[in-house]
């Protein structure tokens, strides 16, 4: 009769950096970071698209640099700045590019948006002026069945637009 | 977009992110064999695991169901047989997913394998082990229409063109896997589940609850359905999944919620998607371009159970109408039974397929009389409003202008046939329903019904049973009440798609929302306005019929639309939706002490001020609409009439523009001009992004999207293997809105979701010709088609390029790894198949 511990493995306590705040939680070492971040965080922003890390939908930030968090251990996470979606927005507003998602019809069915938001970010931290041909590429790494990509395209541009606006308006 | 901020924040929950305490993970046992009885199912070793609470089975919930009247053939869990490989035995719930995983190992079953059916046409000579034992020969059902006198038509075609067309099949991958939550409340009196409610995964909310009745024997009112955000269904959720009954019957035996999520690969098993279909297509024109005869001989390959099968079957027939003018149509449809997943409605349902051969068709006939593919097809319109030759009505009827602007915006007069070889243009075209005209429970019933409710804030709540999946519904009822309102969108709030709350909306299918739920909302916001205006008449001292609603201000005709500033000093009032809190004590205290502070009748007051006026004068300030077809507009008397009917169709045309790799076979597609006649678009954004991606979508299916089998067993259940396009492989699509205004849609709207995705195949199959002179009959155009079409051309022998490297005709059986249900094991191989004997994993090949 098999044992319900002999298929757990024995919890371990973990700390993790998420969107600024650290939380303390008890995991198994096995425990993959999206169920960690949606299950024990309770951040259900994240989302699981597909079994084998081919969709990007479960993209966030670890340091700035986009990954998919179904392809890490949480426990290898311990240490690093994570960000999710929910990280995004200053409370109360919209980041530019979660804005220009809306008004551009960037998300229709919005279920691979938080994703695509993220691969978003990663991208115009590194690259804030990207051509068609980078832009196209480094969404490649996230899948859509409803949109097409092309008005996603329009709201990008429109977001990088808003962005240099503002700073200039600062400025 | 009214939601856009729950989707790009991440906040919206869609069901795998809902949980409820003591909430319990469900994981389902599916079959490893194609088309086998079910001797023995022993559960005692799975229940005994530490952590399991509940071990369901067929037995536990016998009632068959189906979307369906007349295919009620599926069992949530099977009872005596499995069909396919993917079939459902047996659901555990625990404590956890791994110890649900675990536990699904310890379930024994015994079963007696039957010989399977994969080939269509091979099943259709089946003789004996039937997959239902009341549809011999394993056919479904079959339909033969006779329209005019096709013969006479084909003797009197100056040329014929005769061919068959394969396109293989396809699913529709949304992004969100299906997943659904089932918990029963404790009835006080019994302490025994009570009251059901359901999370689901669903665009079709009241069918799920119709059936949840059916199997669980409850009644519909104790069944409360609720959808959370959807992500995605494009058909695939347009049925009940067996999931999202399961859920409820383990959550029945368990005592406790249960979740149950789809894994991606569970999402291909379930399938429902759009069926490999054989067309056999004859077409006659005449010199002059005129079509006089379509005959079409059409297989689907439908799968183990019925699903949608008998709609898909009428509608690849149906829709050979309504699109162009053809006088005399024969159509022979068989929708056949094979042992793999259902097929069920996709994105354009069973017109799609047909709609490939017929415009490639178009294409062949239009070079052999020597005429322009896009001047055959304008010399072939329909002169609406019309009834065509196979019952079907016509009004408003944009494909002219769709056709045009097309042609202009494309260049294609100066560039189709004159572009370098490897380069090349293609037309097509293709039309969809705004909703069936024949629900699928035939009754009387409206197909649906909004409420709308208005406080003394004035804040309107708009109840509709319409569900948003990602399409739009939501904004589209919020935009159409607050258009007819006059009021700022920001006012209205939307409740939507939960059984308790909302009135019946038959579902988010054939895309009848923006026609019909859009209608009963135009009804209810107009019964509601009614009794505002007569309120603000009285206020105002005119008639109701002289005054506008418009910016949240209702004002007499006569006056012309009142600056904000005036209004603001005549009462002290700001005529915006963020009034704030000085002006909340004039509300509460009422109109009549308001009456007594200004003497004199107003030319305006704002939307505020007139809902408190009407409330005062009514009551409650509630307003309800229903919509129903037409009796004119739903078809013949035929058998089978029922499926093709709509109060509206929408047209699409397109032209892509394609380079083929002459050495590689491969096919880019730089643009794709789409013009879609949606009536009016109440939000152009919205309809183009739908255009898109309907247009993205059929280049999928035309270029690499393919389900492979292999004995029943999926080679590539995995969204990059299926090669859903990312956006490296997406062209650039323009959109290109084209507005007819018919007459019966809520301000003149009609569907812009599917109309469009037919025509991209043909259009690109068109274009393969124009750039290197070959015509494809079957679907996707992979470069190995390709290129055997291009050898074929050049008379050179046909290469087997994949010949001992194919990983769906391997010596021996290549397992799919890391898939969580057969954990690298593969299926039992059926005893007669020579690769079961002594094959091990991943061999010489």
């Amino acid at each position: 009769m098999a044992h319900c511990s002999q298929l757990t493995m024995k919890k371990e306590l973990i700390s993790l950096r998420v969107n600024g705040r650290t939380h303390e939680t008890a995991i198994e070492p096995s425990a993959l970071l999206l169920d960690v971040l949606r299950q024990e965080l309770q951040l259900t922003g994240s989302k699981r698209g597909c079994d084998d890390s081919s969709c990007g939908a479960c993209t966030v930030l670890i340091d700035g640099v986009a990954m998919m968090s179904c392809t890490l251990l949480a426990a290898s996470c311990e240490g690093q700045e994570i960000t999710t979606i929910e990280g995004v927005s200053e409370h109360g507003s919209l980041a530019a590019i979660q804005k220009a998602y809306g008004d551009w019809g960037g998300a229709q069915c919005g279920y691979c948006t938080p994703g695509f938001v993220m691969t978003v970010k990663s991208l115009l931290a590194e690259n804030p002026d990207p051509s068609e041909e980078d832009v196209r590429a480094a969404l490649s790494s996230n899948l859509c069945r409803c949109t097409g990509y092309n008005q996603m395209y329009e709201a990008i541009r429109s977001a990088i637009a808003a962005e240099r606006a503002e700073v200039a308006s600062t400025e | 977009m009214v939601d856009a901020a729950e989707k790009t924040t991440g906040s919206g929950k869609y069901t795998d992110d809902l949980s409820l305490p003591g909430m319990l993970i469900g994981k389902i046992l599916h079959s490893p064999y194609p088309h086998a009885r079910i001797k023995k199912i022993d559960t005692s070793r799975a229940e005994k695991l530490d952590g399991v609470v509940a071990v369901a089975v067929g037995a536990d919930a016998p009632n068959p169901y189906g979307i369906l009247p007349v295919g009620h053939d599926e069992h949530a869990l099977a009872l005596d047989k499995v069909r396919y490989v993917g079939d459902n035995v047996a659901c555990v719930a625990a404590i956890s997913e791994a110890i649900a995983e675990r536990a699904l190992e310890l379930i024994d079953v015994e079963y007696e394998v039957l010989p399977a059916y994969f080939d269509p046409e091979e099943s259709m000579k089946a003789q004996s082990d039937f997959i239902h034992e009341n549809k011999p020969r394993n056919i479904e059902k079959d339909y033969h229409h006779v329209f005019g006198d096709p013969e006479k038509g084909f003797a009197e075609a100056d040329e014929i063109a005769e061919a068959r067309f394969i396109s293989n099949e396809v699913t529709h991958a949304a992004m969100e896997p299906h997943s659904t939550l089932a918990s029963f409340e404790i009835d006080p009196h019994t302490g025994k589940p009570g009251r059901l409610t359901v999370w689901s995964s669903t665009q079709v909310p009241y069918y799920l609850q119709h059936k949840l009745s059916l199997v669980l024997e409850m009644p519909m009112a104790q069944i409360r359905v609720i959808k959370p955000l959807v992500g995605g269904g494009f058909g695939g959720k347009s049925e009940v999944i067996p999931l999202e009954i399961i859920a409820a019957i383990a959550a029945r035996k368990a005592k406790a919620p249960v979740k149950i999520t789809y894994t991606r690969e569970e999402v291909f098993w379930a399938h429902r998607g759009r069926p490999r279909t054989i067309i056999d297509l004859k077409t006659g024109v005449k010199k002059d371009g005129r079509i006089t005869s379509v005959q079409a001989r059409v297989i689907q390959d439908g799968g183990a159970y019925c699903s949608y099968g008998v709609v898909t079957i009428l509608y690849s027939g149906a829709l050979l109408g309504a699109l162009y003018d053809i006088p005399n149509i024969q159509y022979d449809g068989y929708r056949v039974l094979t042992n793999k997943p259902a097929c069920g409605a996709m994105r354009g349902h069973g017109t799609v397929n047909v709609r490939f051969a017929f415009e490639s068709q178009l294409d062949e006939l239009a070079a052999k009389i020597g005429m322009d593919p896009a001047q055959i097809r304008r010399r072939n319109l329909l002169q609406p409003p019309c009834i065509t030759v196979n019952g079907l009505r016509v009004q408003s009827y944009g494909l002219p202008e769709c056709i045009d602007k097309i042609v202009e915006r494309s260049n294609w007069n100066q560039r189709r046939g004159k572009l370098p070889t490897g380069r090349g243009l293609g037309i097509a075209c293709s039309h969809y329903v705004s909703g069936a005209a024949n629900s699928i429970i035939r009754s009387d019933m409206p197909h649906s019904t909004v409420n709308i409710k208005i406080d003394r804030d004035g804040g309107v709540v708009v109840y509709t049973g319409a569900s948003e999946i990602g399409q739009g519904s939501d904004t589209m009822t919020a935009q159409i009440a607050a258009e007819v309102l006059g009021c700022s969108l920001s006012r209205v709030r939307i409740i939507a798609a939960d059984t308790d709350l909302t009135p019946i909306d038959i579902g988010s299918y054939s895309s009848r929302v923006t026609f019909m739920a859009g209608n009963a909302t135009l009804r209810a916001a107009t019964e509601v306005k009614k009794l505002i205006a007569a309120a603000a008449a009285k206020k105002m001292e005119c008639s109701a019929e002289e005054l506008v609603f418009r910016d949240d201000v209702v004002f007499k005709k006569r006056g012309g639309p009142p600056s904000l500033s005036r209004l603001s000093r005549q009462d002290g009032e700001v005529g915006s939706a963020s009034i704030s809190g000085h002006v909340e004590g004039q509300i509460l205290r009422g109109s009549l002490q308001q009456k007594s502070k200004d003497e004199a009748p107003r030319d305006q007051m704002t939307f505020e001020a007139a809902v408190v006026a009407a409330i005062d004068f009514h009551g409650a300030l509630t307003g309800t609409g229903s919509y129903a077809p037409p009796p004119q507009a739903r078809g013949g008397k035929h058998k089978g009439a029922g499926v093709g009917p709509s109060p509206a169709y929408s047209y699409s045309a397109q032209v892509a523009e394609v380079t083929v790799d002459e050495d590689t076979g491969e096919v880019t597609v730089h643009k794709v001009w789409a013009a879609h006649d949606c009536g009016r678009a109440l939000n152009p954004v919205a309809v183009e992004g739908q255009i898109i991606g309907s247009v993205w979508m059929g280049m999928g299916q035309a270029l690499t999207e393919e389900m492979v089998w292999k004995d029943g067993m999926l080679m590539n259940p995995g969204l990059l293997e299926y090669r859903s396009p990312s956006s490296v492989e997406s062209p650039d699509v323009e959109a290109i809105i084209v507005e007819s205004i018919d007459p019966e849609g809520p301000f003149g709207a009609k569907e812009c979701s599917e109309g469009s995705l037919a025509a991209t195949i043909p259009a690109i199959a068109n274009a393969i010709y124009d750039a290197v002179g070959v015509r494809l009959h079957e679907s996707p155009f992979t470069p190995e088609r390709v290129l055997a079409a291009l050898r074929a051309k050049k008379n050179a022998k046909a290469l087997n390029l994949t010949e001992g490297i194919d990983p769906t005709a391997p010596a021996r059986l290549r397992e799919h790894g890391g898939s969580l249900c057969y954990q690298g094991k593969g299926p039992l191989r059926h005893v007669s198949d020579p690769a079961r004997n002594g094959a091990p994993a991943g061999g010489a090949d």
